[in-house]
């Protein structure tokens, strides 16, 4: 059954028990997305250092899909940098869209794959990009208050 | 009686069509269906009399303007209005309601003024308030609702006595499924000297609505929610707002006399209706109404009572539901929850044996807030639902019971 493809084990395992679950004491990227078609809110906080992402915590409310998907991310991409997570965002939007995935999920193991089966559900695409999507978001804003920064320690020394 | 539902399908194609065999449509305070009969009417507008009605002095062109205005004055009657000039066509609820916020509120509001809007107000009554309050430095205050989804009356008594210059409220909610007494409170509100703005979006498709003998001074609804076309809605106005009332768009057919630095404006209602007019919507909603008088409204309204009724019948005996909105006189649209399951995952489960029910917080998130929910799911009935498609949804919910029960 095709419903089986979308509630596969592995959503089930983060559901029931979600990954860095929770908000970070001292993160310098957060934000709070929601989704306005069903309610669903995640707030993301993340420490990112010299461009790694070192840590990172979810919290918020919502349907497995949505919630077992923020587990599943904050799992991967602790350790990685800034421009393999937004690859591996861009990646897992298409396969949530397309069910097919690329090499960089396909080394990103099980987890990611098992969310294949979105595709056949587009009402739940939104679900499953919902941390993804505040994480792509908040990533830019701290680029963004990044360079202002540089910006202004390059204009104080000249 | 419930075998309306089986006898009215057939009327309505999509539900013939294979690819929707089987279907279990229970979106209807979404939107509903169209019957055969509405279609056809749009089809014989658009193959035998279409032109710009008001404009070409041709019999075809007369033909437009008698069928555009034919819609009318058959609203007008639907609804009891006192003449079809209180009638203007919009594209849908959403529009008429901000229609009444620019036309005529931002007209007569001043500072320091109150709005009384309730907490189980759809976003289309509420939003357009919140920015007109914004707009005049106005207070928006609410009525709230009690543990059964009823709103608390002594709560509106005590914002009256503030003298608020308007009244929004729905006559029936569509996330809980309260019919509120609204007749009751148009007497009150006027007592205290308040505008009253009816949201009907819930009621006209479904109880019979008389603006005359409610007295009530605009009310809002949409074609689509009651068999008719998308993208056609009609906002009442009572004659004696018209006065007060100035056109917010401007352009053809609106105005009656136009000079090198000024214009004069059309009569009511048409200085309300800038350019060529959604024709075919009207001449659809029209035939939708000829659909529900027919069947009559009072026999609408029994369907739904008789679906209602049997669904929280059988809806309480489910475990682990929990029901939102009132025991008794309950609309037609039923809000609940299953423990554990979240409405958007139930709703895709239903979705598998081919049950649409809502989910969401159905453009309502202040009864969200107001309950602690971010969403519900909901099933909401009309005439061509059956008592076998409740049993579908309830065999459908312990089902998702089962299946999701790894998962609690
Ligand atoms: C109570 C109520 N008011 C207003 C609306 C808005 O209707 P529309 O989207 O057709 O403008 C709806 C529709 O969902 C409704 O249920």
């Amino acid at each position: 059954m095709a419903l089986d493809q979308l509630y596969q084990e592995i959503l089930l395992d983060h559901y029931k028990q979600p990954r860095n679950k929770g908000v970070l004491v001292d993160p310098n990227v957060r934000l709070e997305l929601k989704n306005p078609f069903c309610g669903d809110e995640i707030l993301l906080t993340l420490r990112v250092d010299d461009g790694v992402v070192t840590d990172v915590a979810f919290s918020g409310h919502g349907c497995v899909i949505s919630q077992a998907s923020a587990s599943v991310m904050t799992e991967k991409i602790k350790g990685m940098t800034v421009q393999q997570v937004k690859q591996m965002a861009e990646q897992f939007s298409d396969l949530v869209k397309t069910g097919h995935a690329e090499t960089v999920l396909r080394e990103g193991g099980d987890d990611l794959d098992a969310f294949s089966g979105v595709c056949e559900f587009p009402t739940r695409v939104k679900c499953a990009m919902l941390a993804w999507r505040t994480l792509l978001q908040g990533l830019e804003h701290h680029e963004h208050q990044h360079h202002y920064l540089d910006d202004e320690k390059s204009r104080a020394t000249d | 009686m419930s075998n309306l539902g089986h006898t009215i399908r057939r009327e309505f194609p999509l539900f013939n069509d294979p690819a929707n065999q089987g279907l279990v449509y229970l979106d209807n305070a979404a939107t509903t269906q169209r019957p055969r009969q509405v279609v056809e009417a749009m089809q014989d507008f658009y193959y035998h009399d279409n032109a710009n009605p008001h404009r070409g002095a041709y019999r075809l062109a007369e033909r437009a303007t008698q069928s555009y205005e034919d819609a009318r004055d058959k609203v007008a009657g639907f609804i009891g209005a006192a003449s079809s000039e209180e009638i203007i066509f919009t594209r849908n609820a959403t529009e008429a309601v901000n229609l009444v916020a620019y036309a005529w509120a931002d007209h007569v509001l001043q500072e320091g003024d109150d709005i009384i809007v309730t907490e189980m107000e759809h976003h289309s009554n509420l939003v357009p308030w919140q920015m007109l309050a914004q707009r005049h430095h106005a207070s928006l205050r609410y009525v709230g609702f009690d543990g059964q989804g009823q709103l608390q009356l002594d709560q509106f008594d005590a914002l009256l006595r503030l003298r608020p210059r308007i009244v929004a409220v729905t006559q029936v909610s569509n996330a809980l499924g309260t019919i509120n007494p609204v007749a009751e409170m148009i007497r009150r509100a006027h007592a205290a000297g308040a505008v009253v703005v009816l949201d009907g979006a819930q009621s006209v498709p479904h109880m019979a609505v008389n603006v005359t003998e409610l007295d009530v001074d605009f009310l809002v609804f949409s074609g689509h929610k009651m068999l008719g076309p998308l993208g056609i809605g009609v906002l009442y106005a009572h004659k004696r707002l018209h006065s007060a009332m100035q056109p917010v768009l401007y352009g053809g057919d609106m105005i009656s006399n136009v000079d090198y630095d000024h214009s004069d404006w059309n009569d009511m209602p048409w200085k309300f209706e800038a350019g060529t007019q959604n024709v075919a919507g009207a001449v659809g909603l029209a035939a939708a109404i000829d659909f529900l008088r027919d069947l009559g409204m009072d026999a609408v309204a029994e369907h739904d009572r008789l679906l209602t009724g049997y669904a929280l019948e059988q809806l309480q005996q489910l475990d682990g539901i929990t029901l939102y909105g009132p025991r008794r006189n309950h609309g037609p649209a039923i809000s609940f929850n299953l423990t554990g399951i979240h409405p958007h995952d139930l709703a895709t489960y239903l979705d598998q044996a081919s049950i649409a029910v809502r989910s969401g917080h159905h453009c309502a998130q202040i009864v969200m807030k107001k309950l602690g929910l971010a969403a519900t799911a909901r099933a909401s009935f009309y005439i061509y639902n059956t008592l076998e498609e409740v049993d579908r949804l309830i065999a459908g919910l312990n089902q998702a019971k089962d299946y999701f029960k790894k998962w609690l």
